[in-house]
């Protein structure tokens, strides 16, 4: 690993005012367990990293009126083992229970887990300049893509790894942002952006922004979520396909769904199509195959990842009944 | 191994030419107090922010405190295996991938691989070598040698450490409990079975059952 400075501030605004004036090249690190994976593959060569957990008061989990406010240095194992988060938001409990192992659960943290790079072999490949490496091409697109994305591809066809992402996407959640320019909030939604708004990276945070909490609204009435994770092994694996689905279930009637999935594209993929097509009526297994399949219609699957399609319509209806 | 020897001599000398050559260069920002820390602060409109090429930290490591001067990209497996010889805990993978490296940072089991040294600055670590008390071994280790509980060997420090960490907090854990707290470590020889077996006799012995 070659080597790199590091710089261990004890504010948000000494980050922020550092960002801001030597922004090429410094590298921030929450948990680590992703950037300096990167580091040792020679995918990044950082001049300095700066060290956010030398920052006090960024990780916690605090209940509030009118929601949950989550430090985004809270690490996802803080996160999996708070019962209240485990009462209140199961599908997000589910989500970060099933990610990685416990040493990486340790370690990595809330805001590391939504700003991790992603794993397509040809990204993580220092020998490739892929077009998100500023590279002429995408080279999963007519290579190994049997792990790629099946909607919203197009220059680049990784698909986002987070499993909070999803989870926190179908729970409203809104993201507090620092820079030197002020703080901001704003939906998780506008977070994440797709390759063809910008294809370098996966989402709006610029070099001088940091990440500082989640915060998501308390739930409402009669409210349930659910996150379903399908893998290639038993664990310590990222999605092949997940989905989160939350609504306000009465019986077996569903209201304000969100089906949202990980593992199959750029971003967290809203199924919206399924979700007016089920809105209000009474859910059976039936229903929400034909409802996936609808929304499945817009899927653009690669040479190798077809088979994306039928595990979608698989968790998706597992995932909704359980709620039932 | 003469490779090895050869390696490393070579690492040193030329980290030790950029050490004179970094202290000239630098000398007016090295802090005086610490003649090998090598700082300089950066002028932000937030003050001044050290920026570390080395800097001196202390761990403690089964209950000893041990002083070093590190450079950044030292991981903990490092300073652990190669500065202070505590080679207990094994390096395989080293990108968080198969467990062999797994310590206790403050009582929960990480990754030494994929840990900055720098960040453990201050913090309570304990290795497999730290689990013997008077030249006794750890009740978990003798459950691995009763139950062979390893083949090769090489992720056995790994797999005591997780397993050491479960029994800290579930004294009485079901065999699902056990497979997800070890989920984080790899065996190749596959001996999972003899493992999940030594845990679970473990925590009888330590219960007193």
């Amino acid at each position: 690993m070659k080597n790199f400075k590091i710089a261990q501030p004890k504010t948000i605004d000494q980050i922020t005012s550092l960002l801001s004036e030597k922004r090429d090249k410094y590298y921030l690190m929450a948990g680590g367990t992703d950037l300096l994976g990167e580091i040792k593959d020679e995918i990044i060569e950082p001049e300095a990293v700066v060290d956010l957990t030398s920052i006090p008061n960024l990780s916690y989990i605090k209940k509030e009126k009118d929601g949950v406010r989550i430090g985004a240095l809270t690490t996802v194992a803080e996160l999996a083992k708070n019962l209240m988060i485990k009462q209140e938001y199961p599908g997000l409990h589910e989500a970060a229970n099933g990610i990685a192992t416990p040493q990486l659960r340790n370690m990595a943290t809330v805001g590391g887990n939504l700003c991790q790079r992603p794993r397509c072999w040809y990204y993580r490949d220092p020998q490739v300049k892929c077009r998100k490496k500023g590279g002429s091409r995408c080279f999963a697109f007519r290579g190994k893509n049997k792990y790629h994305a099946i909607f919203g591809g197009g220059l680049c066809y990784i698909v986002h790894p987070s499993d909070l992402a999803p989870v926190l996407f179908a729970l409203d959640a809104e993201i507090f942002i620092s820079s030197s320019k002020g703080d901001k909030s704003i939906p998780l939604t506008d977070f994440f952006i797709l390759p063809k708004v910008t294809v370098s990276k996966e989402n709006i945070l610029e070099p001088d922004e940091v990440l500082k909490e989640v915060k998501i609204p308390a739930p409402k009435r009669g409210e349930k979520s659910t996150y379903y994770k399908l893998m290639e092994r038993g664990a310590w694996d990222f999605a092949l396909v997940s989905v989160a689905v939350k609504a306000n279930v009465s019986g077996d009637v569903f209201k304000d769904t969100k089906i949202v999935l990980g593992g199959v594209a750029p971003a967290p993929w809203r199924l919206k199509k399924a979700e007016n097509m089920i809105e209000g009526k009474k859910i059976t297994e039936n229903l929400l195959r034909q409802a996936t399949k609808e929304a499945l219609k817009d899927a653009r699957p690669l040479k190798e990842n077809e088979y994306k399609k039928e595990l979608i319509e698989t968790i998706v209806y597992r995932a909704a009944l359980s709620l039932v | 191994m003469e490779k090895i020897k050869k390696k490393k001599r070579k690492t040193f000398t030329r980290r030790d030419f950029l050490k004179g050559f970094g202290s000239g260069a630098l000398g007016a920002a090295v802090v005086p107090k610490l003649v090998s820390q090598d700082v300089f602060s950066l002028q932000t409109k937030e003050g001044k922010i050290p920026l570390y090429s080395k800097k001196q930290i202390t761990l403690n490591i089964n209950e000893k405190n041990y002083s070093l001067v590190i450079e950044p990209r030292e991981t903990l497996l490092h300073v652990l295996r190669e500065k202070l010889n505590l080679t207990g805990t094994k390096k395989t993978c080293s990108g968080g991938e198969c467990g062999a490296c797994t310590v206790l940072l403050d009582g929960n089991p990480i990754y030494s691989c994929l840990t900055l040294a720098i960040r453990a600055d201050n913090k309570k670590i304990t290795t497999v070598e730290g689990l013997a008390a008077d030249g006794k071994l750890h009740p978990i280790q003798q459950a691995f040698i009763e139950k062979d509980g390893y083949q090769c060997g090489f992720c056995t420090p790994g797999f005591i450490m997780s397993s050491v960490a479960l029994l800290e907090k579930n004294k009485n854990p079901l065999t699902e409990e056990i497979k997800t707290a070890l989920s984080g470590n790899l065996c190749r020889c596959g001996n999972y079975s003899k493992i999940y077996e030594a845990v679970s006799v473990a925590s009888k012995s330590m219960r007193g059952a």
